[in-house]
């Protein structure tokens, strides 16, 4: 850069510009100013009083001198430094540079000012030749920061030419410098995200945030970064490329191999879902049984997920990229844990052991039922039941045991067989299995629930008999017409038969009642093993686990803001400081990224659930349909 | 320029307020609260382990003792590392924002930064917290929507809770930077 040619060739540009070069003033030839383009001279308006502050990137701290690029906001008073400019440079050249990068990404470019590193250039002539730079490129207020040698403290000043009162006399502004790292600052996205108004100058954002001004800017103004400072271009430029860039073979290996495997993949998934969608599942009963077991839900939720992700459409916004990615990962995730189980069950014979252990357990679960049967028909917990109706009721029950174990040591032969099969189906992921653990539950307690709808039918019928011949003994109806009770007047039998009923249902009420909550509790132990169940599936399904990865890995991806940090200061020179990227809380990434669940959390509150057991209503904690009827 | 000064917390505890005037525009207030005691610790730790040993001549097993000794270890750990709070610092750059700093005692820090267009004032308030009446220094905040209404109130120096002397001296700094800070802006 020490380098002065004199009569520098004009490079075929013409006459009517010039090669400009560092040196002493003599031996620069005189800068013809050309004619500024349109929109050169913006950022006249300025907010008189305001601290100035230039946001200036750490990578251009120790570039050689040059002119300062990048985006100036007059509402804050702000200047965004995105590049410096190195000599020697052509500004008709400089300048069709900067309208190309302002027609691709839509902000506003300007030469700033200039920078000065002393420390590599050690003539005192360079701070008139640099003055003279402000008469071609005119920006109002011009930045010139400095750097001084042997001393980390800079220098910065800004020029207003225009506005002041002697037309002469330029007056100075004080400045605030404010160092981010670039790179991060490009790479990071901004929670709660602002809307970006597309106009052509991209200036009418700056008027409502404050620091995403700088971010989008930043963000917005990667052409600029294509070309560096050792790239052969007529411009020379310096920004955070210039340190090296680090990348991945692996990375951009998959970013080649990923459009033809998702092409692929996408085939494939539209065979499986237009399979799955053919007419003949439609037939009865399959869609009913469809709608009933979870595993069909689970395995429909996994295959969406799946189409997303590799469909062929790019992701729109960084929300949906995140979305797409977390799926995929929450898939791998799945599919690594159910293999491991996988391997875990079928190592050292354990289906084999599982499925000699079923049916006793079965058979002792029965047993216990039978005791629990013959406790009620005697007298339990010391209550007096009605002999009768007891004994009817027990042994009803005691008759649907005796024919479930049959049909369960029916079965016993091929269980093993059956239980192979189904753990193949861990491959698909943890989640297939847990589901399928959870029916295979439902279906060894299916007695239980049959006696839990019996209960609570009787129970339902005795409280609406008993209701209804309650407001009979007071002389009142429940008017249909009008939904309300009304006052009727019934003669002699109508009375006299209600009262009787209404004795018996009485008296036969805690006999009832105490089968209906006997049956309730077991019934409600095993809806709250299968909850369980379906907790630890929904959290495999919908924990953001990319979104956690990079908010641990790389915490600068995910801002929730920033924070400042004053540098070392010196009375009477310029402030310094350090903008950081201020990361995302763990609990705030969960709540922004998770992914949507199946949808089956029970829809009940805590005051309808009791409501619905004291009058004897079927309970259905998943969805509607519920498990299997009866 | 930078002074301290000693002040007290509305509990009587000792606190010092460092304040730094880095220009006539920035500002920063350094207050650092009672560092956690020994005696406090102690009592803690004797009482958890008598009551683990009572236990275990109890019930003579000793994963109670081992239990015992993890909980002290990673309720301690838990202690420094969420809890206490050793220095609250409040940074007030005119142009640009207010950021509130807190540092726990395991070196954590963790950081709130308000831009300047977001704050409508800073104000002291008076409040009832259980049987007394003190005051706090907050920042308002501004609507987004209605610009003259207050969307949200963001006390300072919650964990210190120093008394209004102090607040006031906070006070009138913040007030000198704000006065010249809504003389230049461009909003109403």
């Amino acid at each position: 850069m020490g380098l002065v040619s004199r009569g520098a060739a004009a490079a075929g540009l013409g006459a009517a510009s010039a090669v400009v070069r560092p040196g002493p003033p003599d031996a620069v030839p005189n800068p013809v100013p050309s004619p500024p383009p349109g929109g050169a001279a913006r950022g006249s308006s300025r907010v008189p009083g305001m601290v100035l502050k230039a946001f200036f990137p750490t990578c251009c701290a120790s570039a050689d001198s040059g002119l300062l690029v990048g985006r100036w906001v007059p509402e804050q008073s702000s200047a965004v430094v995105l590049a410096v400019v190195h000599f020697p440079f052509i500004p008709i050249q400089v300048k069709e540079l900067l309208a190309q990068v302002q027609q691709a990404s839509r902000v506003g470019m300007a030469v700033l000012g200039t920078w000065c590193h002393r420390q590599q250039e050690p003539e005192e002539s360079l701070g008139h030749f640099l003055e003279g730079l402000g008469t071609i490129f005119s920006h109002e207020p011009w930045l010139q920061l400095c750097r001084e040698r042997g001393s980390k403290f800079w220098s910065c000043k800004a020029i207003h030419r225009q506005v002041s009162a002697a037309p002469d006399v330029p007056s100075e502004d004080q400045v605030m410098l404010i160092f981010y790292d670039q790179r991060k600052v490009l790479l990071s996205q901004l929670h709660p995200p602002t809307v970006v108004s597309d106009h052509q100058d991209g200036d009418t954002m700056a008027s409502t945030g404050g620091l995403a001004v700088v971010f989008d800017t930043v963000a917005r103004s990667e052409v600029l970064f294509c070309s560096d400072q050792y790239d052969e271009g007529p411009v020379r430029l310096s920004h955070w490329q210039s340190e090296g860039v680090e990348a991945s073979v692996l990375v951009e290996l998959a970013k080649r191999a990923s459009g033809p495997v998702c092409l692929l993949l996408a085939c494939l998934l539209s065979l499986i879902s237009a399979a799955s969608g053919c007419r003949l599942w439609k037939l009865w009963p399959l869609p009913f049984i469809r709608s009933k077991l979870s595993t069909c839900e689970q395995l429909r939720h996994r295959l969406d997920h799946l189409t997303l992700v590799f469909s062929t459409q790019k992701a729109q916004s960084p929300a949906q990229l995140m979305r797409k990615a977390n799926m995929l990962v929450s898939v791998l995730l799945d599919v690594a844990l159910g293999l491991m189980l996988l391997s875990w069950l079928h190592s050292s014979n354990r289906i084999g052991q599982l499925a000699d252990a079923l049916v006793p357990v079965a058979d002792h679960v029965a047993e216990e039922l039978q005791h629990l049967l013959q406790w009620l028909m005697g007298a339990p917990a010391g209550l007096k039941m009605n002999r009768a109706l007891d004994q009817v009721l027990g042994r009803f029950f005691l008759y649907h045991i005796h024919l479930w174990i049959s049909y369960i040591h029916l079965m016993s032969p091929f269980i093993e067989r059956i239980l192979w099969h189904v753990g193949l189906s861990a491959c698909l992921g943890l989640t297939v299995a847990l589901s399928i653990l959870s029916d295979i539950i439902a279906l060894l307690t299916f007695h239980i629930y049959c006696f839990y709808v019996y209960g609570a039918r009787l129970y339902c019928l005795k409280i609406y008999g008993l209701s209804s011949l309650w407001r009979l003994f007071r002389g009142k109806k429940w008017n249909v017409l009008r939904q309300r009770v009304d006052s009727c007047s019934y003669n002699l039998d109508q009375l006299f038969i209600g009262t009787l009923l209404f004795t018996i249902l009485v008296f036969l009420l805690p006999t009832t009642a105490l089968y209906y909550l006997v049956f309730t509790l077991l019934r409600l132990l095993v809806v709250t093993v299968q909850g369980l169940i379906h907790l630890l599936v929904d959290l495999v399904n919908t924990l953001p686990l990319y979104s956690l990865g990079l908010r641990l890995c790389r915490p600068y991806r995910l801002a929730a803001g920033v924070k400042f940090r004053v540098l070392e200061h010196e009375v009477g020179r310029p402030l310094r400081l350090l903008m950081q990227i201020n990361p995302l809380p763990y609990s705030r990434v969960v709540h922004t990224y998770r992914l949507p669940s199946c949808g089956c959390h029970p829809k009940h509150s805590w005051g309808s659930l009791c409501r619905k057991l004291f009058f004897g209503e079927l309970i259905y904690p998943w969805r509607q349909g519920g498990d299997k009827q009866d | 320029m930078e002074d301290e000064r000693t002040f007290s917390d509305i509990c009587g505890g000792r606190l010092a307020l460092q304040r730094r005037y880095y220009s006539p525009f920035c500002r920063e207030f350094c207050l650092n609260c009672p560092r956690l005691s020994l005696r406090s610790l102690t009592a803690v730790t004797c009482t958890v382990w008598l009551a683990a040993y009572g236990l275990f001549t109890l019930w003579e097993n000793s994963m109670i003792l081992s239990a015992a000794i993890s909980i002290t270890l990673l309720g301690l750990l838990g202690y420094l590392h969420f809890v206490k709070i050793d220095q609250e610092t409040l940074l007030i750059i005119d142009s640009l924002g207010i950021q509130m700093t807190s540092s726990y005692a395991s070196g954590k820090e963790s950081t709130t930064f308000i831009e300047m267009g977001k704050v409508k004032d800073v104000v002291i308030n008076e409040a009832i917290y259980m049987q007394k009446v003190i005051y706090y220094l907050c920042i308002l905040l501004k609507d987004p929507v209605e610009p003259h209404m207050i969307s949200q109130v963001v006390p300072v120096f919650q964990s210190a809770k120093p008394r209004l002397d102090c607040l006031i001296e906070v006070y009138r700094s913040c007030q000198e930077i704000l006065a010249h800070q809504k003389a230049t802006s461009t909003s109403p």
